[in-house]
């Protein structure tokens, strides 16, 4: 790929890094790499020696991607942005963006407009993001992908008070020491970080349709748990991880808010 | 900095490496902070001056002064009266609270979940890393919040304490309380300083502390043209700065700068560019060297133009009536302006909120940053009616939350730019 009138947006983030490439208006490439403990190499790895027009980095590590391809036309935007701007343009409706990320939850309010009218996210600490949930599929050995079905198959809803991550641990070792079924443990445990995410919600005067994106968006035990609590559906893209990358390149190509609703479903360039 | 002052810290018994490591810190710090600034004025070569020397000269002042029989009272908070310490011919020094330094040592006697900067003043003490303390005759604290009060208690263990009742609301019977207090502490302070206060002393001091408040008032007033002339970190330095440093030098020195701000404002000369969004600070106090926030801040394409803060508008808004001829007249004028501070430690606290309002249509910001420092109660609860009534006003409002700490500067960093990229 050698083209100099596509646009990259690269979203580097604790647990994974996203490269979408358009060229246009078409979503012509997209591709994801866990971050590993040496972000740059894996974006390396993701460019390929691809040569874009620009490229637009979000995520933890823009400024550090910002700063190491400086051969490269780079700007960062912050994660709230680029999530704002990825969801609006793939569901031009949506009002409240929900990202549940590897170590971090926002909650973005759109305006009518489309402009990010408030956000809330996470304290410092992970509780409550996808970390959270990795550690304690750790924990009940189960595939972090397959948790959320397994979580699925419980027959009772127990109540997980920590949210922390440590002490949630502890919580859970309990319980099996108690003899409760770990797929039950397992939905307590969903059920705990979605109640701490649907009160940011409530916080930032959610308004619907709302978008979950982030990579805990493919879990469907965290989707089921989140529209009872709600009460209503959500959105979910077909891709929800790459709505950050997606975003990025959005701001890059100067697509502002407001955009023209028709183009690609990532779903359907794939 | 120099050795010259080992001596003098060895006398007043400091942890002499533990502090000289605390310097070393402490000057890196100011230096990626401060000094990297471009377009600064030349007047701020003072408080860098200040800066430099802030545990040397300053305090070879205060031992001098001791040596001619002056006291040295510390405090916490600006409802203590200057006043009536400048009265009976003693200094009065903000203290050291905004460095988390001795966080270890307070954690051993406070616990862990107390305000950073109570664990700061306690650590500071019991790490023996700070040379005001150590220079005060007396420690004055307040009743402002529970964690204060109580520390006190433990602080006392250290070091001589005395604490002022604060008032918790503004009805005649506070007034009252506050008015004993206020003659109680000026019992004090001529008790230990073995001095008796005259009118015409404490009319004296009124006239001083009111014109520190003055050119403060100024170099707010200037600050806020547009485009910005100066930083709101350089701004915050001065507030910080007027907490310890000698009064007449202090006024006079920001008196130059204010003179030089003046003609740069004159030039439409920013420091900025002029799109650069215009923000306020509200909330808890930042104390020497609490930099985080404003750095962050200034850092993500925004710029300070307001601190509503004890360590900013708080501090510096109300003048005292200078005119009484009597003492009763005097001790009248300072009750009516220190009850008038819109501390959240009180209730109801209206005054705040209209403050807060005002403030920022004044200054015509995009946006308020509230910054509260972690297990600070009142300031947090406070800050939910902050953000309704800016959002009343149509004014965006981001609500901080953090200590002394850097883990989270990235996630604040995330936060606030993306706050910048909302309100641009």
């Amino acid at each position: 790929m050698n083209d100099l009138s596509s646009v990259a947006g690269i979203d580097i983030g604790s647990r994974s890094i996203e490269l979408v490439v358009f060229e246009g208006e078409s979503l012509i490439r997209q591709v994801k790499a866990p971050t590993t403990f040496d972000p740059l190499a894996q974006c390396e790895k993701l460019m390929d020696g691809m040569s874009v027009k620009q490229i637009v980095a979000t995520g933890y590590g823009r400024k550090l991607f910002a700063d190491s391809f400086r051969d490269l036309k780079v700007t960062a935007i912050t994660e709230i942005q680029a999530y704002a701007l990825g969801a609006r343009y793939l569901f031009p409706e949506a009002r409240t963006v929900l990202d549940i990320g590897g170590q971090d939850t926002k909650v973005i309010l759109l305006a009518p407009h489309g402009k990010v009218a408030k956000f809330e996210m996470n304290d410092r600490c992970a509780a409550g993001t996808g970390k959270f949930l990795e550690f304690m599929a750790t924990a009940l050995q189960i595939p972090l992908d397959e948790f959320g079905e397994f979580a699925l198959r419980s027959d009772k809803r127990i109540q997980i008070n920590s949210m922390c991550t440590v002490f949630a641990e502890s919580e859970a070792t309990s319980l099996m020491a108690r003899g409760e079924r770990p797929e039950n443990i397992a939905m307590g445990l969903h059920l705990a970080i979605i109640q701490r995410t649907v009160a940011m919600l409530r916080r930032v005067g959610m308004e619907a349709p709302l978008v979950f994106a982030g990579g805990v968006a493919h879990n469907p035990c965290a989707r089921k748990v989140l529209e009872e609590h709600l009460n209503a559906s959500v959105i979910v893209p077909a891709e929800p991880d790459m709505v950050g990358a997606i975003g990025a390149a959005l701001h890059g190509m100067g697509k502002g808010w407001g955009l023209k609703p028709t183009i690609l479903h990532p779903a359907a360039s794939n | 900095m120099s050795t010259t002052y080992d001596a003098m810290w060895e006398q007043l018994n400091l942890d002499l490496d533990a502090h000289a490591g605390l310097l070393q810190v402490l000057g890196k710090f100011y230096g990626d902070i401060y000094l990297s600034q471009s377009g600064r004025l030349q007047g701020m070569e003072y408080l860098d001056f200040v800066i430099s020397e802030v545990h040397g000269l300053r305090i070879r002042e205060l031992q001098e002064a001791k040596a001619a029989g002056r006291k040295i009272v510390g405090t916490f908070c600006v409802f203590v009266p200057e006043e009536i310490v400048l009265a009976a011919d003693a200094i009065q020094v903000g203290l050291c609270a905004g460095a988390e330094a001795g966080k270890e040592a307070a954690e051993k006697v406070l616990p862990r979940n107390t305000c950073a900067l109570i664990k700061s003043f306690v650590g500071f003490k019991l790490s023996r890393l700070c040379p005001y303390i150590e220079s005060c005759d007396l420690v004055v604290g307040e009743t402002t919040c529970d964690g204060k009060k109580k520390a006190y208690e433990i602080f006392a263990d250290y070091t001589p304490v005395y604490v002022m009742e604060i008032p918790q609301m503004k009805q005649a019977c506070d007034r009252d309380l506050w008015r004993a207090e206020m003659l109680r502490f000026k019992d004090k302070i001529e008790e230990v300083t073995e001095k008796t206060i005259t009118p015409a002393k404490l009319q004296e001091a009124i006239r001083l502390v009111n014109s520190r408040r003055r050119v403060l008032q100024r170099l707010n007033q200037l600050r806020a043209a547009h485009p910005v002339p100066i930083s709101g970190r350089d701004v915050l330095l001065a507030n910080q700065i007027s907490f310890y440093d000698d009064p007449v030098r202090f006024t006079d020195s920001i008196g130059k700068l204010c003179d030089e701000l003046e003609q740069r404002v004159g030039a439409g000369q920013g420091v900025v560019p002029e799109e650069t969004p215009r923000l306020m600070l509200s909330g808890c106090p930042m104390a020497i060297p609490n930099w985080k926030l404003p750095y962050v801040i200034e850092s993500s394409g925004a710029v300070v133009v307001g601190e509503e803060s004890c360590v900013g508008t708080r501090n510096t808004r109300d003048l005292v009536e200078e005119n009484g001829a009597t003492m009763d007249a005097l001790i009248e004028a300072l009750v009516d302006r220190y009850m008038r501070i819109d501390c959240a430690c009180f209730t109801p606290n209206k005054e705040r909120l209209d403050h807060i309002v005002e403030m920022a249509r004044d200054l015509r910001v995009k946006g308020v940053i509230h910054y509260g420092l972690s297990f600070c109660q009142p300031y947090a609860i406070e800050s939910f009616k902050v953000e309704r009534a800016l959002k009343a006003a149509g004014i965006p409002m981001l609500s901080i939350e953090t200590d002394y700490g850097m883990e989270d500067v990235e996630q604040l960093k995330t936060r606030v730019e993306a706050f910048v990229e909302m309100v641009r």
